[in-house]
């Protein structure tokens, strides 16, 4: 199948073209490279007539922290509501033999006969700052088909700012008495989220402790509406429903094509830094310069298109 | 002291691990056993009933009655136990998860025959952190477990003051690679969960009594000194504990009583008869030494590795005690190794290196909470010791070393029980009629008041004997509590695995992973798969760590997969093959519905385990492109075959943009 067949049938919300589109768009190699640029062309917002209708929802956090109990849980609460669901589940890489163990899908308690369902695990690779070299492309292409797609990875003080270029709503994760992430949110080393989450809730009193410290942290740097939600994903499950209105609340108050045109500016420069490097940007007159020339672009070019245009411009 | 004893010592409890197909077969086994001079009994339960599923339950297809007995209700342990007189049997059962359940029956069916609770002795191996460790047949979450353990042992205190409600296990430590150190070091570490579990739920008074009735089960690898110095120091540390930490004053409180089964890691499937001596001297392990002598034996049988050993095979197991028991004179004498310096190094240096592992667990919370701790430092123990076999650096017989031979007279006709297909409709059907014929309304009751209770703090037992009583499956028993408890999934432990610096041999590899993957576009993706029950681990995780090791991107899903699941997740995940790892002999079901489950997807499939010579033929019939058995013990080289055959079926179809 081509890749503007499968683009096609990710527009008309075909979700079982979901694993073939995502071998295709994890594929690096160059003969590959038209057929992923039609598959994506085929889904960019001038095709599908304005944003892709998902809700991209980024959920990253330390490990050990509680992400995939919870990301099960939040699964089974948005199809208990009818809303198809895509989670793309980033990885470490081992940087001695470049392979990895893709082991979070595991925790996610999936029904096989659930179309309605689709987890993909992929090795973040040797960039930094948490996502898979193609996971960008893969939410963009799945948000045409389904109702929400969730990027996960693992990690904290870095990981949430690539994720956050790439979704509309980011929630953090925490285990409660982790003072890392409170440390990291004071120094700025982390980027205020959009909602934060506290697991463990069944622990009582310390999970208390963990949401009254964040929100005093919060409030400290001037975040005084970022919701905190203390949750248990063991039964009896706590606190889902109030993460599944808090990220729902975001995302109602979202300017949402300007943050997917940011998104997609932005990625198409990141993903042309990582192909020309500084010598590249230096031809557009450093990032800047870049930026502002893509914010005057058109903003409903994909990414690939912004890729292009910025390559064009660049010479290279 | 004199050097003899002034009249040798009784023979310790002489066991055979055993039950399989149904319970009116095992019981037929168990009286034969007995008559052959077996004093006590050790029952081999079926992985549905240690995980809490009827025989009807999607999940037990292929494993019903295949590694033990199916027990479903009291109905299947009064057949169990048939014609065995319960008030003078001591019964030995294998089970964890659903303990609490299975000692309801046995405790059901006791009263039914007239006999009193505390005339009643054996054991309930329930210890459930080491089947997060390594044997992998949990059912509930860490918290809601240990409450059932707790309230086994407070309610056996009381009511069945001889049963001894914990077994807990260093056994299956060793089989998941534990080094000596780490196996007395997570065993007591485990126990002290238990004990301070159970202290919260019995009066501090008998917190005596409850530290008295807490037995060990351990493992006796071949290297039979260092292992005896192994007991001696789990005595010792033992004892310690019951004074310091738990106030126990009477001495006899505080021994150390363990039962134990030797080694299976290290037996071989090339050249098994090599295994009867490897018993042998395991078996002097656990025996040698008064000191530490073990309670209770069951030795496993020469052909574990090949498949499931038939009555004649364990017979020779039995024999081999009573060789050792009424033979020799090793009753005669007391304690061998008094005043040893061997000895006496020996238990130094591993009490220190234990005392140090302990430390840690502690730093940790505890064993409940250093589980995933200790399940990547027992994953990393392995992969030293495979890499060792692999190297040559330890010799196994017949293995690395000495491998030639002239063919085997005994495994000419297979040389295994095979456990008849008809056996799992036998039980569904059986199941049937039991759930038309008991009283629905009662069985409803009991578990309302099961899931009432579930939800408090009250001991759970009580309930569960009633449930028991009113004729309650172990399926519908064990999804009452799931539905409160909730399901768990353990750690893996692979994904902190340590990777090595890679020999030559894994070099080559790496390089040929880059090639392929070069050409399909991207990474390698293999996806290591365990379908159904069998929670024995060991091989997927170093499988799937060699893996990563190679540079492949590894979907390790961990035990307890549907095939429906499996196939879901290799078409998603796109892999390029998939390699499933079956111990429990339910390949001939499990493979062709993994096959099946597949479609038209063009994946192919490998299959390692323990798989008969007899059953390669239909599997590769039915698709599968190779097998590997234990006889396979180079994983770097089955990788590089995996590797060959994601090679050859690029090559012969050409890639497509979007294959």
């Amino acid at each position: 199948m081509t890749g503007a067949e499968l683009g096609a049938r990710l527009r008309k919300r075909d979700l079982a073209a979901a694993p073939s589109a995502m071998n295709l768009l994890e594929n690096r190699a160059p003969e590959a490279h038209a057929e992923r640029a039609a598959l994506l062309a085929e889904v960019d917002p001038a095709r599908l007539g304005g944003e892709a209708p998902a809700h991209v929802v980024g959920v990253t956090g330390p490990p050990g922290a509680g992400k995939s109990t919870l990301l099960s849980a939040l699964v089974r609460a948005w199809r208990a509501d009818g809303r198809t669901v895509a989670v793309l589940a980033v990885d470490p890489t081992s940087k001695r033999s470049g392979g990895a163990l893709l082991g979070d899908r595991a925790r996610i308690d999936a029904d096989p006969a659930d179309r309605g369902l689709y987890v993909r695990s992929t090795a973040a690779g040797e960039r930094l700052g948490g996502l898979a070299p193609a996971t960008r492309a893969a939410a963009q292409a799945l948000a045409a088909a389904f109702d929400v797609v969730v990027i996960e990875t693992v990690g904290v003080g870095q990981s949430e700012t690539e994720v956050a270029e790439a979704a509309d709503t980011v929630a953090v994760v925490v285990q409660p008495a982790s003072g890392d992430v409170l440390q990291f949110l004071k120094a700025g080393i982390m980027e205020v989220p959009d909602v934060l989450v506290v697991t463990k809730a069944d622990l009582g009193p310390i999970a208390h402790r963990a949401r009254r410290d964040l929100h005093a942290a919060l409030a400290s740097l001037g975040a005084h509406d970022v919701p905190v939600v203390a949750v248990s994903a063991y039964p009896p499950p706590e606190g889902i429903e109030e993460l599944v209105a808090a990220l729902d609340a975001h995302r109602a108050r979202l300017d949402l094509a300007a943050t997917r045109t940011r998104a997609r500016r932005l990625g198409a420069l990141a993903d042309f830094t990582a192909e020309h490097g500084e010598r590249g940007l230096r031809a557009l007159g450093g990032r800047r310069a870049a930026q502002a020339w893509l914010a005057e672009q058109d903003p409903a070019l994909g990414e690939p298109a912004l890729l292009r245009a910025l390559e064009r411009r660049a010479s290279v | 002291m004199s050097h003899r004893l002034p009249k040798p010592d009784p023979p310790w409890m002489m066991r055979t691990y055993a039950g399989h197909s149904t319970a009116t077969r095992s019981n037929e086994l168990y009286r034969r056993n007995l008559a052959k001079g077996q004093t006590g009994l050790s029952v081999a339960f079926d992985l549905p009933t240690q995980t809490g599923y009827d025989a009807d339950h999607e999940l037990s297809r292929g494993e019903v009655g295949k590694v033990g007995v199916p027990i479903a209700h009291k109905g299947d342990m009064h057949a169990l136990m048939d014609g065995i007189p319960l008030d003078r049997m001591n019964t030995s059962m294998t089970i964890n998860a659903t303990a609490a359940w299975l000692l309801a029956l046995y405790l059901v069916v006791a009263e039914e025959n007239g006999i009193d609770p505390s005339a009643l002795s054996g054991t309930t191996q329930n210890d459930i952190i080491k089947e997060y460790l390594s044997r992998g047949t949990y059912a509930f979450p860490p918290g809601p477990s240990m409450r059932l353990i707790a309230d086994t042992v407070a309610y056996t205190v009381e009511h069945v003051p001889r049963w001894n409600p914990v077994n807990i296990c260093s056994y299956h430590l060793q089989e998941a690679g534990a080094t000596p150190v780490q196996e007395i070091a997570y065993a007591m570490s485990t126990a002290i969960a238990v004990l301070d579990a159970v202290r919260e739920r019995v009066p501090e008074e008998q917190m005596a009594a409850v530290f008295g009735r807490l037995s060990f089960f351990v493992n006796a690898g071949v290297r039979f000194v260092e292992e005896h110095a192994k007991l001696r120091v789990m005595a010792l540390l033992w004892d310690e504990l019951g004074h310091e930490r738990y106030d126990v004053a009477d001495e006899r409180h505080r021994r150390f009583r363990y039962g134990v089964q030797v080694n299976s890691l290290g037996l071989t499937e090339a050249q098994p008869e090599n295994n009867v001596q490897r018993i042998v001297l395991e078996a002097l392990a656990v025996t040698l030494g008064r000191n530490a002598r073990a309670r209770a034996v069951q030795l496993p049988a020469w052909n574990e590795a090949l498949g499931l050993p038939r009555p004649w095979d364990q017979q020779w197991s039995l024999r081999i005690q009573q060789v050792l028991a009424y033979e020799t004179d090793l009753l005669e004498y007391p304690d061998l190794f008094e005043g040893s310096k061997v000895m006496d190094g020996l238990v130094g240096e591993l009490l220190e290196g234990a005392r140090a592992e302990m430390a840690r667990v502690a730093e940790q919370g505890g064993a409940v909470e250093a589980v995933p701790y200790m399940k990547t430092a027992l994953v990393e123990s392995h992969r030293k010791r495979l890499a060792r076999i692999e190297s040559g650096e330890q010799v196994i017989v017949g293995v690395n070393r000495f491998e030639e031979t002239e063919p085997s007279p005994l495994t000419e006709d297979g040389g295994i029980l095979v456990v008849d297909p008809a056996v799992e409709q036998e039980a569904r059907e059986a199941l049937e009629r039991w759930r038309a014929t008991r009283d629905g309304a009662a069985v409803d009751a009991a578990l309302a008041e099961l899931r009432r209770v579930a939800a408090t703090d009250e001991n759970v037992m009580p309930a569960t004997i009633a449930a028991a009583r009113a004729g309650a499956t172990t399926g519908e028993w064990a999804a009452t509590l799931r539905d409160t408890f909730g399901s768990y999934r353990a750690p893996t432990g692979v994904g902190e695995a340590a990777a090595p610096a890679p020999g030559a041999e894994l070099a080559e590899l790496r390089d040929e992973v880059a090639r392929v993957s070069d050409r399909l576009g991207r990474t390698l993706k293999i996806l290591v798969g365990k379908p159904g029950l069998d929670g024995h681990s060991n091989g997927a995780e170093q499988i799937a760590v060699r893996a990563r090791d190679a540079g492949m991107d590894v979907v390790y899903e961990g035990i307890r997969l549907t095939p429906a699941q499996i196939a879901r997740s290799a078409i998603d995940e796109g892999v390029h093959v998939i390699g499933l790892s079956i111990l429990s002999g339910s390949h001939r079901e499990l493979i062709p519905d993994v096959l099946a489950a597949l479609g038209d997807a063009d994946i192919p499939v490998v299959v390692g385990g323990i798989i008969p010579e007899a059953d390669v033929p239909a599997l590769k019939a039915a698709g599968v492109a190779a097998v590997y058995t234990p006889k396979d013990f180079e994983i770097t080289r089955i990788l590089r075959a995996v590797v060959a055959i994601v090679a050859d079926g690029s090559e012969s179809h050409p890639p497509r943009a979007a294959a």
